[in-house]
């Protein structure tokens, strides 16, 4: 079966977009990146470490060539700030995708929407594909769409909070409204919750915490990459409708009198 | 005699030898030029630009690359 994900003019097999963060080392972000079969990573922009030089970088790693590098503008809580680091992350030469967050609160990490639309707004016109992460608000959704971003992002719940999609119906709202992309982006816990989100009808899911926080990070990439095909593949395939009552699934005809 | 000129790299007081490129800079830190990206009094200096920028006193310099990220 093939079913293309497309994104920003490229076309990948894999649903899954890993996150790189919280790995013990680079050699673990690798193997587990390997596992989750992603295409796209993500990665974060820093300030070099000028008292240790010559300390390996990430993309020593992850190969530009192999991976569409997925920057993201985590850490950021002012518009300014979102442009300032996307700016410099299309600098270091992989691309225009950028993953905007401009975050709100620290505490919840939950995206400060008004700056999120004001910086997809000058990014969209300096020619970033721009993946805005967002709240599952189908309002911003829809502003940031027709502002011209290549994908949204909802949340399913609080980054790093592995709760799992809190709120369905406003994602399946989204998804009716929306015709770019739809990528679950942050609070999946497991595996069912990642299907979850797929059998929804998302485009793709987004994690880190939970492949990077789980006692064996590579185990569970792998059990991520199968809930992904999992949950892409009962959507495609149209589940049975929910009824309270039983439906025999033998043949009541030819039964012993 | 030689110059110096000091400079804020990356948050931190430096003092670098008078003329120094940003080029010169990159390859004193033992990075590779292909995966950073550059500030100076924040503005992007793009990569072509390297060799021939020079560092003056009073520049804050941001040198940046990428790290693991969600």
């Amino acid at each position: 079966m093939t079913d293309p994900f497309e994104l920003a003019g490229k076309t990948y097999q894999s649903r899954l977009i890993v996150g790189t963060g919280k790995y013990r080392d680079f050699a673990e972000t690798k193997r587990a990146v390997e596992a989750s079969g992603a295409q796209i990573v993500t990665v974060a922009v820093r300030r070099v470490n000028i008292t240790e030089r010559g300390k390996e970088n990430l993309l020593d790693y992850l190969d530009p060539a192999r991976y569409t590098i997925l920057p993201n503008t985590a850490g950021c809580y002012t518009a300014e700030d979102a442009i300032r680091t996307a700016r410099l992350a299309r600098e270091a030469g992989v691309g225009n995708l950028l993953k905007l967050e401009v975050i709100g609160d620290q505490q919840t990490l939950f995206p400060d929407v008004p700056a999120t639309i004001e910086a997809a707004r000058v990014l969209v016109k300096e020619g970033f594909a721009v993946l805005p992460y967002i709240t599952d608000d189908p309002i911003a959704a829809t502003r940031l769409q027709e502002i011209g971003c290549a994908a949204v992002m909802p949340l399913a719940a609080p980054i790093g909070s592995g709760l799992g999609i809190r709120n369905p119906y406003n994602i399946r709202i989204i998804l009716q409204q929306s015709r770019v992309p739809v990528i679950v982006d942050a609070g999946v816990g497991t595996a069912s919750d990642a299907a979850v989100a797929m059998e929804l009808g998302c485009d793709a899911v987004l994690m880190n915490t939970a492949i990077a926080g789980a006692k064996d990070p590579i185990l569970m990439a792998e059990a991520m990459r199968q809930g992904v095909e999992a949950g892409r593949k009962a959507f495609l395939a149209g589940r049975i409708p929910r009824k309270l009552y039983a439906t025999a699934s033998s043949p009541l005809d030819g039964l012993l009198q | 005699m030689f110059f110096r000129v000091q400079v804020i790299l990356n948050g931190e007081q430096q003092t670098l030898s008078e003329g120094l490129t940003i080029a010169g800079l990159i390859d004193h830190l033992g990075l590779n030029q292909r995966r950073i990206a550059v500030e100076v009094n924040r503005e992007i200096v793009a990569c072509g630009q390297y060799a021939v920028r020079a560092l003056a006193n009073g520049d804050q310099v941001e040198i940046v690359h990428f790290v693991g990220g969600g």
